[in-house]
């Protein structure tokens, strides 16, 4: 038993600590599902219906089937039997289309899959596709959601001409009371149009059928391989032991890959068939027209308010295109719209109904923020149009409304409990960094020399660290299994997915500091079905939340066992024992004992405690009581070219407060790439379909994502306010930029042209958009 | 058809028969088994596949591998030497520049690129340097830092 000395060692927790991902990254040498190679794999490629609506006439694949090197072509007859296409969307009275795998007599949007070709390579799996024949009988689409409910327009399913998905009707407080007895009312039409989430990596999957061990493997891109193994061993009909998942290195997700998808069946379904490796990688076409869009709202909405600014009620009427079929939360997504319309405002009287549409295009679901970014956008625009009406200052009216810091856990006007918060620190902290009252001078001065600036506010607040079960349609727990090896190197399994966002270096960091060892001691496994317990997944900015809970419970689990077994090799009391720095030691007795000599002990066992059992493996699933929800304000100052209308992004200033923080540095990075896809929206990105439902922005040459030009250089501070939810005071960080940054930018666009008049503009705030709402105030 | 090339990939010749419209990057990923070129979106955009042919970025998404026949291409994989980082690759992985990884091969190596012409440049011109390479992840702050860590390094060793 050694007798060293034990030093204070500095733990991990809340360091910046560079990524343990990258080396693999950075070497090109990480393994993506594009660069599973397997012995006598073939490569399957995808027809896809070129039309919005069309009847299929018939399906002549005789050419394809004889052309070189393919091996097999499978239509929609052939896989009756295999799907459908899973919805968890516990909406009530919703109509669900049968979403078949691939269409059979009817196409309902551009890129519905009609038909698979398996050839030995995909040059030569491209070149059948080109020889399938297809009669399509062209019937008129639909593709905007509020022209699909006008009378007389087009039935995107025949069954249901009214092309009403459902509806949902809430009521909080006295809406009605509110709005007779408002000082002030404002209104607006607001869109937040559909978006391409844009992954780098597009899907794909790689399929592998055992047949003498009637096991399936499937690699997928995907952000939940857990939920996919359930859903696709369903789909397909085979035990959902027999399925093995493997999500590899993953090229980016944001919502797009949390779904089970036709794909993902399909390929299991003709690797069985062919008995033969398969791999389908998704072009980015594909990708454009079959990958689920996000957001695709047109809102209604009202504010009602005092005279001087405390605003009493809202009313909303959400339109949603939800596309041609559901896909996993789709519906689910505008609930979620609803629930944080009040975002931090201290008003109880609400009314939201939601009309959720089918048009002729491909479904929409969850897309970074996920119908939050919709709701802030909402709120945070009438707040600056209330403002605007009663000539207040945006940063004044929004402390006006704030709840105070004490109000919590706050009751919010649509039943939520916010856990945590200080609503006014991060905007006065926000305003002290631009220094809001010169900013404001600046302004002033500016306009006087003919510039037209603007500064935007946005104060929001998210729902995250998704959540109770109750409140999810598939669990909301995460769980994680901690193994101690004998040679005292930790292994971590979650059943989180990470995807970029770094938990395989944040864990580490909680499992070096539980143990006092080094980071290199410890490996983080996830994405393997064959690996890990069960698992919910990435989403939702619940890993570290909800995931690095788990594995923090299952740590605490094992220091608790190790100090019993520690306790036993000195012959002391467990209650006597401590532990720092990787050395148990019993101060009554001075005797020591260290980490690596527990570890060892535990597995060889020469003299096992009485009533402990041998082995350190702990595994715990975390079940939080609450969501998490995380706040703060981003503030942006544009410069609006009068001439072009290009806006300048001239400072944009990021404070968050996501709780308590593992890794700055990675947090850091969360928020910066989610203010990028916030200002992609504001400004840039639109997914088109035209009046024949062809998706007009179908490359990465017409869907402008944002370039390193056009992001600013942002200004990130935080205020740490502990979530009460768990017991690392976490909140969640994944979407919060991006939630932030859309409504900043456009309140700052109109802020910069409201000498005009001007007092709304949907996004995205295109130069053309810009130019001509100038030229037509100018005019007028 | 096909046709015989040989290409130079990271100092090693490799000699392959083609068909004349296989791609430089199906090539890279497919008959060399160097898979640190991405496919992104297949149409010159995004810049995951780009590679150096003769010390040049280029995108090997929509150059076809017969093109580069004799010449040198060097893929990420070529970057380090000894089991060294390149300088630029060492101040992605410190600044954290980089989340899922999919684009960072063809951002390393678009950023070695630009360096190589320009060793000392301002962030502005980083961004312009970068306009050819997408990220989707990092809002490409801390890439511009990485690309700015990477020059003064790059100065001090030089």
């Amino acid at each position: 038993m050694a007798t060293t000395t034990t030093t204070k060692v500095q733990t991990l927790t809340g360091q910046r600590v560079r990524r343990r991902e990258d080396p693999r990254l950075i070497t090109g040498t990480a393994t993506y599902v594009d660069d599973v190679k397997m012995p006598g794999m073939l490569y399957a490629a995808i027809l896809r219906s070129p039309h919005a609506a069309a009847r299929i006439r018939s399906l002549n694949v005789e050419a394809a089937a004889k052309s070189p090197g393919v091996h097999a072509v499978f239509i929609g007859a052939d896989i009756e039997g295999v799907g459908p296409v899973p919805c968890a969307a516990a909406v009530p009275g919703l109509r669900v289309p049968k979403h078949t795998i691939l269409a059979t007599h009817r196409v309902y949007f551009v890129g519905h899959p009609v038909a698979v070709v398996v050839a030995t390579d995909r040059y030569k799996a491209a070149d059948a596709l080109d020889l399938i024949e297809v009669d399509y009988e062209d019937l008129p689409a639909v593709a905007d959601p509020e022209k699909a409910l006008e009378r007389g327009a087009p039935a995107v399913h025949p069954e249901w001409p009214d092309n009403i998905a459902f509806t949902q009707q809430t009521e909080y407080g006295d809406p009605k009371k509110a709005f007779a007895e408002a000082g002030v009312v404002v209104r607006q039409r607001i869109v937040s149009q559909r978006l391409i989430p844009t992954a780098m990596e597009t899907r794909g999957v790689v399929a592998e059928w055992r047949a003498g061990e009637k096991q399936l493997t499937l690699y997928s891109s995907t952000q939940i391989p857990h939920l996919m193994r359930t859903q696709v061993a369903l789909m397909l009909g085979i035990a959902e032991n027999r399925l093995r998942v493997i999500a590899p290195e993953v090229g980016g997700g944001f919502g797009s890959k949390l779904n089970v998808y036709a794909e993902e069946a399909l390929m299991g379904f003709v690797a069985m068939r062919v008995n033969k490796p398969i791999k389908w990688i998704e072009s980015r076409r594909e990708n454009f027209q079959a990958t689920i869009h996000g957001r695709g709202h047109v809102d209604y909405v009202e504010l009602a308010a005092t005279k001087d600014g405390v605003i009493t009620g809202m009313k909303i009427k959400i339109i949603q295109d939800l596309g041609a079929y559901h896909q996993l939360l789709g519906p689910l997504i505008p609930t979620l719209s609803v629930l944080m319309l009040p975002g931090i405002y201290n008003f109880h009287n609400a009314e939201a109904q939601i009309v959720g549409v089918f048009t002729n295009a491909v479904p929409t679901d969850a897309y970074r923020g996920a119908g939050r970014p919709e709701a802030t956008h909402c709120i945070e625009r009438m707040v600056d149009i209330l403002a605007a009406e009663i000539k207040m200052d945006p940063a004044e009216i929004r402390f006006k409304n704030f709840p105070g810091k004490d109000a919590f856990p706050f009751q919010t006007a649509t039943g939520l409990f916010y856990d945590s918060g200080d609503y006014a620190k991060p905007l006065e902290r926000a305003l002290e960094i631009v220094d809001y009252t010169t900013a404001r001078s600046q302004q002033r001065k500016a306009r006087s020399e003919g510039r037209r600036q603007g500064i935007g506010i946005c104060t929001y607040g998210e729902i995250c660290a998704l959540g109770p079960s109750p409140a999810t349609p598939a669990g909301g727990w995460e769980s994680a299994t901690v193994r101690i090896e004998p040679t005292a190197k930790v292994t971590v399994m979650t059943g989180a997915s990470p995807h970029g966002q770094g938990q395989e270096t944040s864990f580490a960091q909680l499992a070096a500091d539980a143990f006092g060892v080094s980071m290199d001691d410890v490996v983080v496994l996830h994405g393997d079905t064959a690996v890990v317990q069960y698992g919910i997944g990435t989403f939702g900015s619940r890993a570290t939340a909800v995931g690095g809970t788990a594995v923090y419970l299952a740590l605490q689990d094992l220091r608790t066992k190790c100090g019993r077994f520690a306790a036993h090799m000195m012959g002391v009391a467990a209650e006597d024992v401590s532990f720092e720095g990787g050395v148990f030691s019993s101060p009554k007795t001075s005797k020591t004992v260290q980490f690596g000599e527990v570890a060892l002990e535990a597995h060889i066992c020469r003299n096992l405690p009485p009533g402990l059992e041998p082995g350190l493996v702990a595994t715990r699933f975390f079940e939080p009581s609450n969501f998490a929800f995380p706040f703060g304000a981003h503030i942006a100052q544009v410069e609006v070219d009068g001439e072009t209308g290009e806006v300048k992004i001239l400072r944009y200033v990021a404070v968050d407060d996501c709780g308590k923080v593992i890794n700055p540095l990675l947090v850091d990075g969360q928020v910066h790439g989610g203010v990028a896809q916030g200002l992609g929206q504001a400004l840039f990105e639109e997914a088109v379909y035209d009046e024949y439902g062809q998706l007009v922005t179908g490359e990465l040459m017409s869907y402008a994502v944002p370039k390193a030009i056009h992001v600013p250089e942002i200004e990130c501070d935080r205020t740490e306010t502990p979530s009460p939810v768990n017991p690392l005071g976490a909140k969640g960080v994944g979407e919060a930029g991006t939630i932030g940054c859309s409504p900043a930018i456009v309140n700052a666009v109109v802020d910069a042209l409201s000498p005009l008049g001007i007092r709304h503009l949907d996004m995205p705030m295109t130069p053309q958009r810009v130019w001509r709402a100038i030229a037509e105030r100018s005019q007028a | 058809m096909d046709k015989p090339i040989r290409i130079n990939v990271n100092g090693k010749a490799i000699e392959a028969t083609v068909e004349p419209r296989l791609l430089l990057v199906h090539f890279l990923r497919e008959v060399a088994g160097l898979t640190g070129a991405h496919v992104g979106c297949e149409t010159t955009v995004c810049g995951a596949c780009t590679v150096l042919l003769e010390g040049r970025a280029v995108k090997s998404c929509t150059m076809f591998a017969v093109q580069a026949d004799g010449k040198q291409v060097t893929t990420i994989e070529g970057l380090a030497r000894n089991g060294e980082l390149h300088p630029v690759q060492e101040a992605f992985w410190n600044e954290h520049g980089l989340q899922c990884g999919f684009c960072t091969p063809g951002m390393i190596l678009t950023s070695v690129q630009i360096l190589t012409d320009q060793p000392d440049l301002g962030r502005d011109e980083i961004r312009h340097g970068l306009e050819g390479n997408l990220c989707r992840c990092t809002g490409y702050m801390h890439i511009v830092n990485a690309v700015r860590a990477a020059a003064k390094k790059m100065a001090a060793t030089a």
